[in-house]
């Protein structure tokens, strides 16, 4: 058959115009601000003794199965994790689809001039200010909500590409590999349970204060307040959630003069102080201060006029070499599908 | 029109694909019944393994065939190579097919595959994949239709679809253009777990030429088995062509790789013996250095036998590329955090099922379809 110009140009068109229309949604601009009542979590290794209490007690309100100190009423039917392939109880060894909330110990087996220079670390969700997971999640499944900047996830909308996982600079996010029906599982900062007016479990179980829940912007002033203390002298640390009653009175320590999660990674909602270096307390040392969506935004937000310049492109191509095809005598067109 | 009666259905490779692709039936069975869990050695550091790298990525790079060669014949007007265009289409359509089939098995929620069209998330480059997945995919039915409304002698829905094919074409080499970066793209987000050997703000740019690499390979490949096995008749001058045609595209590659090489990693890391320098290597030889050195001598690049061996090898590299960025490039990030993978048999058995559905499916087009009539 042939194929004339009008009609070309009518089929191309259609289908430019039809493009044009979707490529424009894609102009907005990302970079989330903290929100004025976003919540995180500030936790002070210095203070932690390793009690894991904060490990039962999400395991409890998440009802997640297994535990440090696992109890028949307290957790769900089954009971524990199984590391290796004999059948022994043993306390989860990191995050995974059961754990969402786990502390390690990081041991200096020689330290200098008598000084101990251990140190327990809590690892969860961060809760990144402009999280990598929402932005590569394709069907909007993470969620990081506006007002309390937590990450939430839900799964009726995911469909499993584990993205997300691929994603995450810091790791967090498990999948139930083991389900047919499977679910990506990480901390969501007990947003059911600040939902109904509490908060997260592992700052209300702290018996210490290492683990302190409150607005972000409180929590970053009181992160700066306690760097800026002269170690041995006594300080009233809050324990629980920092707008609260209690305190604890301890000896402030030597800090390492750096609050984790202020600017890594764009800023997080959970954030560190610490007696060693963050190196060795498990993050990977590659991740910087860039938000980690922009990677991937400098691409995305150029598909639209990818789309447009490569349509016209084509159609220009078809257009030329059809023309200079009848230049040269040649009415053989070569239409024929 | 008949079927071929000079391609026999039932021979000792037919049997042998089928057998394949039974095996991967029941694994895919067993993954739909009782989950990833059971059926893969995915684990929280690797949620992406073979299926994923070799199925997925590796399918829709095998798959670039199908536009640069509807682009070359409709768009640039060259003549020569309109008697494969029907075979590059049905390569492509058949690809994206194979790699649907591997997605709806790898991911989570089978059933949820239709989740992202109605769920919209501009700023996922999953998302912007998903959407081309599906648009490229109608645009190759499309494309493939008329073989179909031959058969069948649909003389109006082919005469139809003739009309809009020319707009086809143009959708669809913007569709696979955009797909083949965008499958790159998605990786954009992992600068702190990949190597710098292959992690770079250009690696879109970098799938996209490595998969016209790959298709011009995969062409010259098939229409190569397809002579011999098939009985399809061609010029020698296609195979040539499509060679020099690699030999230009490898080259530029090249240039793009060692840039890349010079200025985001350095050569040190290529070649400090570790899983990562070693995956990169092996890369390169195969896919790229080996092929060029050889395509460059004037009397390999007109023998048909020495181009198909450089197919091989060219395709073989950037399979192995696809794996690297998938799987091997974040080595150092996995290892540290104390994960290994290692594919099950299960995966194996079911990629193998996955492509011998593609083989038999392309041998009975070509059986029964006017897929050789130019």
């Amino acid at each position: 058959m042939t194929i004339n110009r009008r009609d070309f140009l009518k089929y191309s068109a259609g289908t430019g115009i039809m493009l044009a229309t979707t490529a424009t949604t894609g102009s907005a601009s990302m970079a989330p601000e903290l929100s004025p009542d976003a919540v995180g979590i500030l936790y002070d290794a210095t203070l932690c003794i390793g009690c894991m209490s904060c490990m039962v007690n999400c395991k409890k309100a998440n009802s997640e199965p297994g535990g440090a100190l696992y109890h028949k009423k307290t957790a769900g039917t089954v009971p524990y994790e199984y590391v290796t392939e004999d059948k022994i109880y043993d306390a989860p060894t990191g995050l995974s689809d059961k754990t969402l909330c786990i502390i390690k110990k990081y041991r200096d087996k020689s330290p200098e001039a008598g000084k101990d220079n251990s140190s327990f670390i809590k690892q969860h969700c961060l809760h990144c200010v402009d999280p990598a997971c929402v932005s590569v999640c394709p069907v909007g499944a993470l969620r990081k909500q506006p007002d309390t900047g937590i990450v939430t996830y839900d799964k009726n909308k995911c469909f499993g590409c584990r993205y997300c996982q691929v994603a995450c600079p810091f790791g967090i996010p498990a999948y139930e590999w083991e389900k047919s029906s499977p679910s990506v599982v990480k901390c969501q900062l007990c947003n059911h349970r600040y939902a109904q007016g509490g908060y997260s479990a592992c700052c209300e179980s702290c018996p210490t204060g290492a683990s302190l829940f409150g607005k972000v912007s409180d929590l970053q002033e009181e992160a700066k307040r306690r760097l800026a203390l002269k170690p041995g002298d006594t300080y009233a640390y809050p324990v629980k959630r920092i707008d609260g009653s209690e305190k604890t009175e301890q000896i402030v320590p030597e800090y390492v003069d750096h609050v984790y999660g202020l600017t890594e990674a764009g800023g997080t909602q959970y954030m560190f102080l610490a007696g060693v270096d963050f190196d060795k307390l498990g993050f990977n040392p590659n991740i910087n201060d860039d938000a980690y969506p922009g990677f991937t935004w400098d691409y995305v937000s150029h598909v639209p006029i990818l789309i447009g310049s490569l349509l016209v492109a084509g159609t220009v191509t078809r257009f030329v070499t059809q023309r200079l095809d009848r230049k040269n005598g040649n009415n053989d067109t070569n239409d024929k599908s | 029109m008949d079927s071929n009666p000079n391609i026999k259905t039932w021979t000792p490779a037919t049997i042998v694909m089928v057998l394949m692709i039974i095996a991967g039936t029941a694994v895919a069975t067993n993954r739909m019944i009782f989950g990833l869990g059971v059926t893969t050695n995915l684990n929280d550091v690797y949620p992406w393994g073979l299926w994923l790298g070799l199925d997925v990525l590796g399918g829709v790079a095998m798959a670039a065939g199908g536009f640069i060669i509807a682009c070359a014949v409709y768009l640039f007007n060259w003549k020569k190579y309109r008697p494969i265009v029907r075979p590059a289409i049905l390569t492509a359509f058949l690809g994206y097919l194979m790699a649907v089939v591997a997605l709806f098995l790898d991911i989570g929620h089978p059933f949820r595959l239709w989740h992202p069209s109605i769920m919209w998330q501009y700023h996922s480059v999953m998302w912007v994949v998903a959407m081309h997945v599906i648009f490229y995919t109608t645009t190759l039915a499309l494309e493939f239709s008329p073989m179909l409304f031959e058969r069948l002698g649909m003389e109006k829905a082919r005469k139809a679809v003739g009309k809009i094919m020319v707009g086809a074409v143009i959708f669809g080499v913007m569709l696979s253009t955009l797909h083949q970066s965008s499958l790159g793209a998605v990786f954009l987000i992992a600068p702190s777990k990949m190597s710098a050997l292959w992690w770079d703000t250009k690696l879109p740019f970098h799938f996209l030429v490595s998969a016209v690499a790959m298709g011009l390979a995969m062409v010259s490949f098939e229409t190569t088995l397809s002579q011999k096995y098939l009985g399809h008749k061609v010029d020698k001058e296609i195979i040539t062509g499509l060679a020099r045609g690699s030999l230009i595209v490898l080259c530029f590659y090249f240039l793009l790789k060692v840039y890349q090489l010079f200025t985001v990693a350095s050569p040190e890391m290529a070649v400090d013996g570790s899983v990562e320098g070693n995956m990169y290597l092996l890369e390169m030889l195969i896919g790229v250095i080996i092929p060029i050195a050889l395509l460059l001598v004037k009397k390999y690049r007109n023998s048909l036998s020495m181009i198909f061996s450089i197919n091989i090898m060219v395709i073989v590299g950037v399979l192995l590329n696809r794996l690297n960025v998938c799987m091997f490039s974040m080595e150092r990030y996995d290892s540290w955090r104390g994960m290994t993978y290692s594919p099950s048999w299960q995966e194996f058995v079911l990629s193998l099922g996955v492509i011998s559905v593609g083989v038999f499916l392309y041998k009975m087009s070509a059986k029964h379809l006017p897929l050789f009539s130019h």
